[in-house]
C-alpha cells in the first residue's frame, strides 16, 4: 500500500468525484439541511463519523460473512441493516458519552440512515475492489467532500436569503441552480490527477 | 372513491419530484436519457407498490418502536428482487443505472410513504398511493430525462416512440441544432431540474 495511491483516492473522493456534486449521492440532506451554516456543519460532522465507521463495517461484512457463505445476493439487505444498526449504536454512544456532541448532532443522526451517500460509498468500495484500509480512507474522504460541499452551499444560501429571487424560483429551485453552478466549479478539478 | 383520489394525489398535486422534493439523488443521477429515467421510475414504482402493500398488511403486527428497521427490511427485500430481475432480463439498463439500483432502498420517497401512508391506512388505499406516487415519479424522471437528452444531444434514443414523435422530426432538429452538452453532464442535472421545478411553480400558481 503506497502513500501515492491513498492520496489519489482522497483527492478523487473529495474534489474530483465529489459525492454530492458529481455523483449525486446524498442530495436529500444536501438540499434539506443546507439553509444555515451551523446546522450544515453539524450534519457534515455526523455524516463523516457514520460514513467512516460504515465503510469499515460493511467491508468486514462483505469479506468475512457474505463472500465465504456465498450470500452476495443479500448484499443490499445486509448493508442497509448494518448501517441502520450502526446509526442507532452511534446515537446511543454519543448520548451517553458526550451530551454536548449529542445536542449538536442528535437530530441529524436518524436522517443519516436514508442518506444514500452512506450506502453508496459502501457499495462503491466493494465494486472498486478496495482493500480494508482504502475503503476506510475512501469513506472518510467522501464524507469530507460531502461536508465541504454542504458548507459551501450553506454559506451561499445564507446570502441568497437576503437577495431578490423571482417568486417561482424561491427555495428549492434556486438551491438546485446554485448546486449546478458549484458542480460546474468542481469540474475544474477534473484534470488534477491522471 | 378514496383509492382513486389517493392514486391521483401522487401524480400531480403531491408529485414526489416536483412538489415534495423527495428522491432527488436518482432524479438527478440517472436522467441523462429519457429511457433511463423511465426504467428507474418503473423499478421504483414496483418497489413502492409492493412495499406499501406489505407494510400496510403488517401495520398492526409491527411494533411502534422498531418500525423503521422493519420497513427497511421489507423495502430492501423488494429492491433485491428488482436488482436480480433487472440483472437477468435487462442487463443493459442494469449497467447504466449501476449503483442506483441498490440505492432504491434509501430513496426517501419509499420510506416516507411507508411512514406517512402505508403504516396508517388499509391495503387498497396504500397500494393506490404507492402506484400514484411511483407513476408520478416515473413521469417526472422521464420528462426530465427527455429534456436533458434533447437539449444535450439533439436526439431522443429509443424513447421517441413512447411520445409518438416521428423520427424524421428529430433528424431535422439535429440538422441545424448544435447540442449543449452541459445538460447531460453533472451541473446540467441540477440546473435543469431547478428550472423545471421553477416552471412548475409558475404554471400551478395561476390555476
Amino acid at each position: 500500500m503506497d502513500i501515492r495511491e491513498i492520496m489519489i483516492v482522497i483527492i478523487s473522493a473529495v474534489l474530483i468525484n465529489n459525492y454530492v456534486l458529481q455523483r449525486f449521492l446524498g442530495c436529500c440532506p444536501y438540499l434539506g439541511v443546507s439553509k444555515q451554516l451551523e446546522t450544515a456543519l453539524g450534519m457534515g460532522m455526523a455524516v463523516t463519523f457514520v460514513m467512516a465507521i460504515a465503510s469499515a463495517f460493511t467491508w468486514i461484512v462483505q469479506h468475512y460473512i457474505l463472500l465465504p457463505l456465498d450470500l452476495i445476493f443479500l448484499q443490499t439487505i445486509a448493508f442497509i441493516l448494518v448501517i441502520a444498526a450502526l446509526v442507532q449504536f452511534v446515537e446511543l454512544v454519543i448520548r451517553k458519552s458526550s451530551p454536548t456532541l449529542y445536542q449538536a448532532l442528535g437530530i441529524y443522526l436518524p436522517l443519516i440512515t436514508t442518506n444514500c451517500a452512506v450506502l453508496g460509498v459502501a457499495v462503491i468500495n466493494i465494486r472498486a475492489g478496495y482493500g480494508f484500509l482504502l475503503s476506510l480512507v475512501n469513506g472518510t474522504a467522501a464524507a469530507i467532500g460531502f461536508t465541504l460541499a454542504i458548507i459551501l452551499m450553506a454559506g451561499i444560501r445564507e446570502r441568497i436569503e437576503l437577495s431578490d429571487v423571482p417568486p417561482a424560483l424561491r427555495g428549492v429551485p434556486i438551491a438546485l441552480i446554485t448546486a449546478g453552478l458549484l458542480s460546474l466549479a468542481f469540474f475544474g478539478f477534473a484534470g488534477m490527477v491522471k | 372513491m378514496r383509492p382513486i383520489e389517493d392514486f391521483s394525489n401522487g401524480l400531480f398535486r403531491e408529485n414526489p419530484t416536483f412538489r415534495l422534493i423527495l428522491g432527488m439523488c436518482p432524479a438527478l443521477a440517472v436522467t441523462t436519457a429519457a429511457i433511463n429515467g423511465l426504467g428507474m421510475g418503473l423499478a421504483t414504482t414496483f418497489v413502492l407498490v409492493c412495499s406499501n402493500t406489505i407494510i400496510s398488511l403488517l401495520r398492526k403486527v409491527i411494533p411502534e418502536d422498531i418500525r423503521i428497521p422493519a420497513y427497511i427490511v421489507v423495502i430492501s427485500s423488494f429492491v433485491t428482487v428488482v436488482q436480480l430481475v433487472m440483472q437477468g432480463f435487462a442487463p443493459e439498463l442494469y449497467g447504466i443505472l449501476g449503483i442506483f439500483v441498490p440505492l432504491i432502498v434509501v430513496n426517501c420517497i419509499i420510506l416516507a410513504r411507508a411512514e406517512a401512508f402505508a403504516g396508517k391506512y388499509g391495503v387498497v388505499r396504500s397500494a393506490a398511493d404507492g402506484l400514484g406516487m411511483g407513476l408520478g415519479f416515473t413521469w417526472a424522471l422521464t420528462l426530465l430525462g427527455a429534456v436533458r437528452e434533447v437539449i444535450g444531444t439533439g436526439s431522443l434514443s429509443n424513447t421517441y416512440r413512447l411520445f409518438l414523435i416521428p423520427q424524421f422530426s428529430l433528424k431535422i432538429i439535429r440538422g441545424f441544432y448544435d447540442p449543449a452538452l452541459i445538460t447531460i453532464l453533472a451541473p446540467g442535472a441540477f440546473i435543469t431540474l431547478g428550472l423545471m421545478i421553477g416552471l412548475m411553480n409558475l404554471l400551478t400558481k395561476h390555476r
